[in-house]
């Protein structure tokens, strides 16, 4: 504000100008919008990243160590990964696979892979890093394999859009019965008010996990992988809306004490106008910081659902998923690189929860 | 006249915020004498309450004392010390045995969940030795002095319990508590009614007379500052702007802003349905502080270019300090 | 472009009846009630057209629930008030909603808060402009023609039109306030302590614009304050309130003077003023403001009374003239002689 024009400038902000300006300034949060903003970018990408087809199980390449891209081919840059080459092991006579250091299969920008379609757009087999003049089992297996030889990256690239999304769609519905609910108990107040705030308490009295696992077991077996995707969202965000109708109540509740309600109400507004006009842009900023604390606990919700085998089940692919393989301490001594899959997840809802504190901080400039 | 008891030379305070450095206390002088009130009188932002807490180096964060002395004659007797450059430890057997704050809002100064009783207590145990039923005894002893009445039975209510006036009352006898001889009270009857207000500035009158205490009075009400106060400072965004004995002061004001600021006040003196002289504008946000004498966008005597290319230094008169170029200084 | 236009000034405008506003107290489990706040218990008054009547007295005294009654943002527990505006009375007391819509056009309000007061998420175009809208000025230029007519009635530039609230200094946002309040033309304007928020340096300009609109718009004001200096600078009558009853109402003049009252006296003995020395002849009241909840018997003042005889503790005084225009209730109103404020030259 040192300068005139910066004066007009502020003079003339809007609310939405003035929590940007000041959610900025919140570098944390910055930080988490960049890498929220990259998650979903992946999400959106997750095929286009993928290096191979993350359903295509192949015995060959059985938990394949973490491969490097090898940048520098005899001092040219040229990336390459090695081959893969079956040697008969001299005490069981099994056929093993390992690393072959002698055959370098270089690798290709914007390379053929498995076909993919982009949101039910168009189809293409188009994929950021493709392999030139591959055998069979060769493959970039940048995080290893699974035990099906399935390759862990292209795993966790779908995973984290079904992850992801299930997170927003989730949302969404929480949003839309929190908002609701929690409108109608402030606005009606008394006996629909107590019955509502009633519902609330019992709601969150519950313990969660052994409820999802009544609602999770009621599910039809034979339902396919969208359907089950779908009523996990919904049982999620079942139990979810609470919160959200809560903080929606309470603005509503304080916002209707404000004088500038009272002023509207004076000059002969009439409720919807002091509702849709006055009293839902004042909070929108809350609802959204709300949101982004929600969507964390959706995306736990999944990923534990799915861990214990009640949420998602393969063939789909999920971050509860890709850490079920993770369960077996076994398994987890003989290829460790399969815990990776808990990193995008720490990551994400460490990100949300700055984020949404940023906004929390940022939606009243003057609160 | 004695040795001040307190003596504050180019006391300076800024806070450091994300969008600029803003000079809340920028170079304020003043002293304070044993049984005498110093008023500190000023409209919000001119930086009373910070000057304040400056003293006791309890500015909240961002701000934070950068310069400036602050020459305290102690207790035990001896010369004056310079607590500005005390440390923190130091600091704390300043704050409550030498020098004491009474705020404005007192109930955000208590805890909710200890009864004043106990909240008395600890200070007294901490700062004085007690055990704790003498601490007890000496707690409602203070209560009676206050004027709270049937302070054995009141020692044990809560502070929600309480009304505006008597909370107000509690939180001077915890001020008193460790018998401090400096008194800051900060706004301390702002959020009261008219009449509770007369009873807390009869009540710090008193105490005054009682026990020789100095009072630094922060207030933005000329009223109450004509009444309480006998020496008055006048501040303007972040400066004493005028400085003097009281009657003095309301009889001949010498700078522009406390001239104007007096004949706008209204008073129960005044013809009904009179129109009060004005000050033109606003006061200006800290972050747009005029250059030069931080007034002359507003000042009705303004001298020409002068005012607004340098700060008036301060100047001595027959009746006290002032900073306006009116009154010399120019350069 | 007043309303009052073709009205006489000086017939009567409101007229508030024993007016009672109780409320409940509730307790426990089921919420039973277990007694009642009286809020405001039986308070009568008149304003007439072109006057600006204060309403005065300390927190908890009621005058803040007379005024919301008024204006019916709280629904009153019984008594009358009869709003007369083009020539018809109506009782606003028990009126319904939607026929309220229609008279409260009539009636508006200037807030104490102007932080609180102004939505800050619309422009000072919108928010002057919003009785219009609703009124039925659905044409945008008419809308902006009429607003930027407002803003000069308040003297603030035109300029300002698309600027956010949060750009205006405290008196500015009071102007802004004020605007919206004269947008649709009103008779009456609900002053609740419109300027004890703003610096001592800005409450003289909106108390001089507030008398400068009366003179031009011929604006009857009810003001409702606790500071009796800002008091004796705007009003013709004052009402003076103790926990929930009217103690005296009178000229202003007068009232300050000669006080009848005795709670009177001592408010206006406890008003600092800004002459040192002043204060040592102060009459400062012992105890607290009575509890609206538990009031004492008798007359509510007497445990605090100077004056207080055995009568007091046991009768209830009423309201009535002992002199043209000077309404008090007190037993002794008569042959008490107490102490006003002197006036300046």
């Amino acid at each position: 504000m040192a300068t005139p024009t910066d004066a007009d400038k502020f003079a003339v902000a809007t609310q939405l100008q003035l929590t940007w300006w000041r959610f900025r300034r919140h570098k944390l949060a910055m930080v988490s919008l960049v890498v929220v903003v990259l998650f979903y970018l992946v999400a959106l990408g997750a095929d286009f990243l993928a290096t191979s087809d993350p359903h295509a199980s192949d015995a060959r390449t059985s938990y394949i160590a973490p491969q490097p891209i090898h940048f520098f081919d005899d001092g040219a840059f040229r990336p390459f990964v090695y081959g893969i080459k079956g040697v008969r092991d001299v005490k069981t006579f099994k056929l093993v696979y390992t690393v072959d250091t002698g055959r370098k299969v270089h690798l290709e920008l914007f390379g053929r892979g498995y076909t993919w379609s982009f949101l039910g757009l168009f189809e293409t087999d188009i994929h950021l890093l493709g392999l030139r003049d591959a055998q069979r089992g060769d493959g970039i297996f940048l995080l290893g394999t699974d035990q099906l030889g399935r390759d862990l990256w292209s795993r966790l690239m779908v995973a984290t859009r079904v992850s992801l999304t299930i997170g927003l769609v989730g949302v969404t519905v929480s949003l839309f019965l929190g908002v609701l609910l929690g409108g109608i108990s402030a606005v009606y107040g008394g006996v629909v008010d107590t019955v509502i705030q009633r519902l609330i308490e019992v709601i969150r009295s519950m313990p969660t996990i052994p409820l999802w696992l009544g609602l999770a077991a009621a599910l039809p077996n034979d339902w396919s992988v969208m359907q089950i995707y779908f009523a996990i969202t919904v049982i999620i965000s079942l139990l979810a809306w609470t919160d959200l109708a809560r903080v929606v109540r309470g603005k509503f509740l304080s916002l209707r004490e404000e004088d500038f309600v009272m002023a509207a109400e004076l000059a002969g507004a009439s409720q919807g106008r002091i509702i849709f006009r006055h009293m839902l842009p004042s909070f929108a900023s809350h609802i959204i910081a709300a949101v982004s604390l929600a969507l964390p606990a959706m995306i736990i919700s999944e990923t534990s659902l799915s861990f214990l085998g009640l949420g998602l089940r393969p063939p789909a692919i999920s971050w509860g998923i890709l850490l079920q393989d993770a369960q077996n301490i076994q398994t987890l001594a003989l290829a460790p690189w399969l815990l990776v899959s808990a990193i995008p997840v720490i990551v994400v809802i460490l990100a949300f929860n700055f984020l949404g504190d940023g906004l929390r901080d940022a939606a009243d400039p003057y609160g | 006249m004695a040795e001040p008891i307190l003596k504050v030379r180019n006391l300076q305070t800024r806070f450091f915020g994300t969008e600029g450095i803003v000079r809340a206390v920028d170079g304020v002088d003043f002293d304070v004498f044993e049984g005498r009130t110093l008023g500190v009188v000023g409209e919000s932002g001119c930086g009373k309450s910070v000057t304040a807490r400056s003293i006791l180096r309890i500015v909240d964060r961002p701000g934070r004392v950068v310069g400036g002395e602050v020459w305290l004659k102690r207790a035990g007797g001896g010369p004056a010390v310079d607590i500005a450059k005390f440390t923190e430890a130091q600091m704390r057997d300043i704050r409550g045995p030498e020098i004491a704050l009474v705020f404005q809002e007192p109930m955000a100064s208590f805890s909710q969940h200890y009864t004043i009783g106990n909240q008395i207590v600890e200070g007294i145990r901490l700062h004085m030795g007690l055990d704790a039923p003498a601490a007890r005894k000496r707690a409602i002893e203070l209560l009676d002095m206050v004027g709270v009445p049937q302070p054995a039975r009141r020692v044990d209510d809560y502070p929600f319990q309480l009304s505006g006036g008597l909370r107000q009352r509690v939180m001077i006898a915890m001020a008193l508590a460790c018998d401090p001889r400096i008194l800051i009270a900060d706004e301390p009857t702002t959020a009261l009614d008219v009449t509770t207000q007369a009873q807390i500035l009869d009540l710090l009158r008193s105490l005054q007379a009682e026990r020789g205490l100095a009072i630094i009075l922060i207030t933005h009400d000329m009223g109450v500052i004509a009444e309480m106060a006998h020496d008055v400072s006048v501040m303007y965004l972040g400066r004493a702007v005028e400085s003097g004995p009281v009657a003095e002061m309301f009889a001949r004001p010498q700078h522009p802003y406390t001239r104007a600021l007096l004949r706008s006040i209204p008073t129960v003196m005044a013809k009904p349905r009179t129109r009060l002289p004005t000050i033109a504008g606003s006061i200006p946000h800290p972050f747009n502080r005029p250059a030069g004498c931080a007034y002359n966008p507003r000042c009705a005597e303004i001298m020409g270019e002068i005012c607004g290319q340098a700060e008036p230094p301060q100047v001595d008169t027959p009746q006290g300090h002032v900073r306006c170029f009116l009154h010399g200084g120019a350069p | 472009m007043s309303g009052a236009a073709g009205e006489k000034r000086g017939e009567t405008i409101l007229e508030v009846r024993d007016l009672r506003k109780h409320f409940p107290i509730r307790r426990g489990l089921l919420r039973r009630v277990v007694g009642q706040v009286k809020a405001v218990d039986g308070v009568s008054f008149t304003i007439r057209r072109g006057e600006t009547l204060a309403l005065v007295g300390e927190s908890g005294c009621g005058k803040t629930t007379v005024s919301r009654c008024i204006l019916r943002a709280l629904a009153p527990s019984g008594g009358a008030i009869n709003f007369t505006v083009g020539g018809r009375t109506a009782d606003l007391a028990t009126m319904r909603r939607r026929d309220l819509r229609r008279l409260r056009r009539h009636m508006q309000m200037v807030f104490q808060d102007p932080y609180s007061s102004l939505n800050p998420r619309m422009v000072v175009g919108e928010i002057i402009g919003e009785p219009l809208l609703i009124n039925g000025m659905t044409n945008r230029a008419e809308r902006r023609k009429r607003v930027t007519e407002l803003m000069e009635l308040v003297q603030l530039p035109a300029a300002y039109f698309n600027r956010f609230p949060h750009a205006f200094s405290g008196g500015q946002r009071q102007r802004i306030g004020i605007a919206r309040a004269l947008a649709l033309n009103p008779e009456l304007i609900v002053a609740d302590e419109p300027v004890s928020a703003l610096d001592v340096s800005v409450q003289a300009q909106i108390l001089n614009l507030m008398l400068d609109l009366q003179d031009r718009l011929g604006l009857t004001y009810l003001f409702v304050a606790h500071d009796l200096s800002v008091v004796k600078h705007v009003s013709d009558r004052v009402a003076v309130m103790y926990v929930g009853r009217m103690v005296e109402i009178g000229e202003t003049e007068a009232l300050f003077a000669r006080p009848r009252h005795p709670y009177t006296e001592a408010l206006l003995s406890a008003a600092p003023t800004p002459v040192p020395g002043a204060a040592s002849t102060r009459i400062v009241l012992e105890r607290e403001i009575a509890d609206p909840a538990n009031p004492p018997p008798g007359c509510a003042f007497h445990p605090r009374c100077r004056y207080a005889i055995d009568a007091c503790r046991v009768q209830t005084p009423v309201l009535e003239e002992i002199e043209p225009g000077s309404f008090v209730s007190c037993l002794r109103a008569r042959e008490l002689s107490l102490r006003g404020v002197a006036e300046e030259a």
